[in-house]
């Protein structure tokens, strides 16, 4: 039986060569939109981002790098887990997540949670361990929901659940950010 | 026992009482814990959506820090820092190419020797039949073990047995006195690192766990997560938004629970921390006399 030929710039060609999965394995059983937790609020169904890789045409995947699911994803790995051909979804994910944001495709409403994934790199990148009150005023400067947990910070300082200020530990991991953005694949 | 310890960084933060329960009862299971010097972000629930290869180096350092300190086990208490190093240590070895170039990102050797343990492992571990005799209390309670998702899966990186009904907590929390329910939200996910940018979504994921174990008679959920902690602990107004109810369960660390059969004050192991308060307390042991006698001797 004759499946899609994949074009070598397909988003299923990129995701094979990023993690070895053929998007073609997939045969459509639903188990990993049924069990996902965050499926409530996707605008494509898990399996359906299967759908759309295999089906592979230009269209299919600018609706895949466009959609809002694949920012939605928790990565809890219950759609792997319960997998009968034992298809990393995440990872897959993860491939076009990061294709998405590199041809600018990132889809309106998932502006805060790229924001607060940036600002998250952006803090590890500076300090080299999390500082929680950066983390959450640079998300915050990025998003300007200003009054977002105002409430929370006040008690989380008196329960000294947050410090105040940042450990110096950028210079450990200055070298692993100095290289300029880019995927690594595996090599197969 | 002798082992390497990776604190990550929200048990200096937001999840400062693991941090402190852990440490208080160590002594206590003869852990002899050493923080790995130099440590950096693990890159928990970001790096990996943002940059793969990031996701990978920031594990890799960590890794090559414990080895280079000769660290044959490195303790991660936190789930989200445990499955991020499981899951590098997993990618690492099976691609010598992806080996090779994370080496040289992080500028130092790649070894496979320190294995990474999570807080259930050692726990189960660390507490043989002769140190819960010498535990002087029992904590006789009715408890959800929560698990989350970051403990059991993907179960080939972290190497669970039972992905889809865990029970090592249960067990463990059996050895203290504890009576633990069965539910169906033990593996279900709380909606992580949502909790910022959508809290609605864990405000309706955190309330499904909440109502089962509340319909099913527990009177706190035990979690081994700072993750699972803070969006079931701090989330509460949002749960209560979503589902319309609320829940005055308390939720803590299954340390907590181990150091309050110790017979620890909840004050040293920061109980006193947490949003929802917790009423529960641990109960003497009936027979005590054995104890007694040691200490007056």
């Amino acid at each position: 039986m004759a499946l899609h030929v994949l074009e070598s710039e397909s988003l299923a060609a990129l995701v094979n060569r990023s993690t070895g999965i053929s998007a073609q394995k997939c045969y459509q059983c639903g188990k990993c939109s049924a069990g996902c937790p965050a499926a409530v609020g996707m605008d494509i169904a898990p399996n359906v981002v299967m759908r759309l890789l295999q089906v592979g045409t230009e269209s299919a995947d600018q609706k895949l790098l466009c959609s809002y699911s694949i920012w939605l994803c928790l990565a809890c790995h219950t759609c792997d887990m319960r997998c009968p051909m034992e298809i990393d979804l995440p990872g897959i994910i993860d491939v076009l997540r990061s294709e998405s944001l590199r041809r600018g495709a990132v889809n309106p409403r998932a502006r805060d949670i790229v924001a607060f994934h940036k600002s998250f790199i952006d803090n590890v990148r500076l300090f080299g361990r999390m500082w929680e009150i950066g983390l959450i005023g640079e998300y915050k400067v990025r998003t300007r929901h200003f009054l977002q947990d105002i409430l929370l910070a006040p008690s989380m300082l008196v329960k000294r659940k947050l410090s105040l200020w940042p450990g110096l530990h950028g210079r450990l991991v200055s070298r692993i950010f100095s290289r300029g953005p880019g995927r690594l694949e595996k090599t197969r | 026992m002798k082992m390497g310890l990776y604190p990550g960084c929200s048990l200096e933060g937001s999840a400062r009482e693991y941090a402190e329960s852990l440490r208080a009862i160590a002594p206590l299971l003869n852990l002899d814990l050493r923080e790995v010097e130099g440590w950096n972000c693990c890159g928990a629930s970001s790096a990996h959506i943002i940059d793969h290869a990031v996701s990978l180096a920031l594990p890799a350092r960590i890794l090559a820090q414990a080895v280079k300190q000769e660290m044959d086990e490195v303790l991660v208490p936190c789930a989200a820092c445990f499955n991020r190093l499981a899951s590098a240590k997993h990618e690492l070895a099976a691609d010598p190419g992806v080996r090779e170039e994370v080496s040289a990102m992080i500028g130092m050797n790649l070894d496979d020797n320190t294995e990474i343990r999570n807080i259930l492992e050692v726990l189960d571990k660390v507490l043989t039949p002769d140190i819960i005799k010498s535990i002087p209390n029992t904590f006789p309670h009715k408890v959800a073990c929560y698990y989350g998702c970051l403990l059991v899966r993907p179960p080939d990186v972290v190497r669970s047995d039972k992905p889809e009904d865990p029970v090592v907590m249960d067990g463990l929390m059996k050895k203290i006195g504890a009576t633990t329910i069965d539910w169906g939200m033990k593996t279900e996910c709380c909606g992580a690192s949502l909790s910022i940018p959508r809290t609605d979504i864990v405000g309706i994921l955190c309330g499904r766990i909440l109502e089962d174990a509340f319909i099913r008679g527990a009177e706190a959920i035990v979690v081994a997560c700072p993750m699972c902690h803070s969006n079931l602990d701090m989330r509460r107004s949002e749960v209560e938004r979503t589902t319309g109810k609320k829940f005055s369960l308390p939720v803590i660390y299954i340390t907590q629970a181990i150091g309050l059969a110790f017979g620890l004050s909840p004050d040293v192991l920061g109980i006193q921390r947490h949003f929802v308060r917790m009423g529960l307390e641990a109960r003497n042991k009936v027979p005590q006399k054995p104890l007694a006698k040691e200490a007056g001797s």
